[in-house]
């Protein structure tokens, strides 16, 4: 025996890996597991990828109010694979989040979380949320005006917890303000507290994993029985069971190159995301925007009646977490296969349905004033006359078009006015220009009567006129008079 | 080993048990209380409030609305540009001031005065307040906070203060 043998041989006697650690690896696992199962493993793997980009980042990032901002634009910038580290950061968090939420998934429509794996689904949706909390303060460590206001927000937002709200909206700051403390918090709570909150949930998730077996393909004839469920698997497992290694693994194996390929792809061509401008709070021309994970929510928060705001703030996160831990508990047991269970399968359909609409609202953020907005110019304004030319210009300077679209100029908040001069009369035009309306300010006391007259005359002019070609198809639409 | 010794060791166990469970529990806290308590000391006691000189009176005419931007009273070494706060000003009268606080009091985005329109707005959600601050539209609850302003030997000063904080209704 070689000598590098012999120190082989030595390490496992005295660490017990081929007693202990092989056994796992080599646990019986059902045969048809196959590419449905590889979502969780590869959620790990982007984990992996976090905590040594994650590393490798902190040897430079330097977590100060003062230094965070400029040593992010050097591990951008200057960084020798600065920028390419920064996008599988970015890319490998993305890419943890869509994974465990594939993950959660799958396992919910195969009812995975049935007896006696309910322990498993409670510790993955603890760790789901975690990973949200990662997401949500790694946004704010890219300490740009973004990661500032972002702060103010969650803080406000914590604010009206009763009671206990400013106490919470404080500590998050780190004092009364945003400044020196609130960065290192989030550093902290970032690279520190909810990192171990991982490793430690990984831990149970895996051990939960290997003391019930993974949960077989969903079958119509096999139901979920309490008395007799071990006693089955175990007799199917013993029939038609393969080691985990290598007969199962190579499939994670595979998918997880593919993740990695994806994140490393993503971060090469696309980059990291751009930096906003400097973390400045009196620099009032950012405009906050959560990472694309939480548009949904920013959406939700955007649309709400005020008079629910304070409770879908508070209650939505608890009510999720709760919702999503009891799941279990109103069921663990009866038919798995997603065929018998049409209310699962609603579920998922009408959450990802409602994630993906809410999401593309957050992004287009209608409600936003368009402080961008151009004027109007005068093939639009189509007059040559001055009042309804002043009035044109007028809609700009008082920022009709921040919230108003005329001819796809202008913001989404409120109606459009391409046709207003149809919809409502001069004496409608007057009162709800003065006076304001549902969710319009008064503009009574910023218009003298002549600036009001030429604005009215102006949205007057706005009617429907169909183009050309339109035109053509409605007349050749019409039939003839006898 | 007869009766007797078993119950003494039994309840030499059992008193070994709760020993070691306390005295864990004991390191436990003498670990975690110092730490737990740092961590929370900003939520003890508030600092002093400083005035901070943004400008001399003539730098703004009447009647007009201008950003000042000034360091805030919590600002540790490290801030940087973090210490800075902002606060729109506005000159009513000859030495008569009102500084609005750029967080809206919706959920603290930074609002921007639009002159021509005389109105506060957010970019957030759309939040819209008039000139005096009162909400004009959109989701905020509350008028927009406002600063204590003084004039001081032609200087004028604002006063630093907590970001305010829109707190729920059954707070």
């Amino acid at each position: 025996m070689n000598f590098v043998k012999r120190i082989l041989v030595w390490l496992d006697d005295r660490s017990g890996f081929s007693d202990v650690v092989l056994p796992m690896l080599r646990h019986v696992v059902p045969d048809d597991a196959r590419w449905w199962y590889v979502f969780g493993s590869a959620t790990l793997c982007a984990f992996a990828v976090q905590l040594i980009s994650g590393i490798a980042l902190a040897t430079t990032y330097v977590p100060g109010g003062d230094a965070a901002y400029e040593s992010l634009l050097y591990i951008t910038n200057e960084a020798p694979l600065g920028n390419l580290l920064r996008g599988m950061h970015y890319y490998g968090a993305t890419a943890m989040v869509v994974l465990a939420i594939i993950h959660m998934t799958q396992v919910f429509l195969h009812a995975a979380y049935k007896y006696p794996r309910e322990l498993n689904w409670m510790s993955g949706v603890v760790l789901l949320f975690v990973v949200l909390g990662m997401s949500f303060t790694g946004q704010l460590l890219r300490w740009d005006a973004n990661g500032v206001w972002s702060v103010t927000v969650a803080a406000e937002m914590a604010g009206r917890a009763p009671l206990v709200g400013p106490a919470i909206a404080h500590g998050i700051l780190g004092g009364e303000t945003v400044g020196g403390s609130t960065l290192t918090r989030f550093f902290a709570i970032h690279v520190f507290v909810l990192p171990g909150l991982i490793l430690a949930g990984v831990g149970l998730h895996l051990w939960l994993v290997l003391r019930h077996g993974i949960s077989e393909m969903p079958k119509v004839d096999e139901p979920v029985d309490p008395q007799t469920y071990k006693e089955e698997y175990e007799a199917r497992l013993a029939k038609t069971g393969v080691p985990f290694w290598p007969i199962a693994a190579w499939r994670d194996a595979v998918f997880s190159v593919a993740v990695m390929a994806l994140i490393v792809g993503c971060a090469i061509i696309f980059g990291p995301p751009a930096l906003g401008t400097s973390p400045n709070p009196s620099d009032i021309n950012a405009n906050p925007m959560p990472d694309w994970y939480f548009w949904w929510y920013f959406a939700i928060l955007s649309m709400l009646p005020p008079e629910l705001e304070t409770y879908v703030i508070l209650g939505l996160p608890v009510v999720g977490l709760l919702g999503l831990i009891v799941i279990p508990m109103l069921s663990n047991q009866g038919a798995r296969a997603p065929s018998r269970r049409p209310w699962a399968v609603g579920t998922v359909v009408f959450s990802f349905t409602a994630l993906v609409v809410l999401t593309i609202y957050g992004y287009r953020k209608p409600w936003s004033p368009d402080f961008g907005v151009k004027p109007l110019p005068k093939e639009i304004i189509a007059s040559d006359d001055p009042g309804i030319m002043h009035g044109a210009a007028l809609v700009h300077q008082k920022g009709c078009l921040y919230c108003h679209e005329i001819d796809g100029y202008g913001g989404h908040r409120g109606p459009e006015l391409s046709d207003i001069g149809q919809r409502l009369t001069q004496a409608d035009l007057i009162i709800r220009i003065n006076n304001g309306g549902y969710n319009m300010p008064s503009f009574a006391a910023s218009l003298n009567a002549q600036e009001l007259a030429d604005m009215v005359a102006f949205l007057q002019t706005r009617r429907f006129s169909p183009s050309p070609e339109s035109r053509l198809e409605t007349d050749q639409a019409t039939p003839s008079s006898p | 080993m007869g009766n007797e010794d078993r119950r003494c060791a039994a309840d030499r166990r059992s008193f070994l048990n709760r020993l070691t469970l306390g005295l864990g529990a004991l390191v436990g806290a003498a670990m975690s209380i110092p730490p737990l308590a740092y961590v929370l000391s900003p939520l003890v006691g508030r600092p002093p409030r400083k005035w901070r000189d943004v400008g001399m009176l003539e730098q703004f005419p009447i009647g007009e609305t201008r950003l000042v931007q000034f360091q805030d009273s919590t600002s540790t070494a490290w801030a940087g540009a973090t210490a800075k706060t902002g606060a729109w000003l506005r000159r009513t009268g000859e030495d008569e001031f009102i500084a609005f606080s750029v967080n809206c009091r919706h959920l603290g985005c930074p609002v921007r005065w639009v002159n021509d329109a005389k109105l506060f707005m957010c970019p957030c959600h759309g939040g819209v307040y008039y000139e005096d601050g009162e909400v004009a539209a959109g989701p905020p609850p509350e008028a927009l906070a406002r600063y204590p302003v003084r004039v001081v030997d032609g200087k004028i000063e604002i006063e630093t203060s907590p970001i305010p904080l829109t707190t729920s209704d059954f707070a």
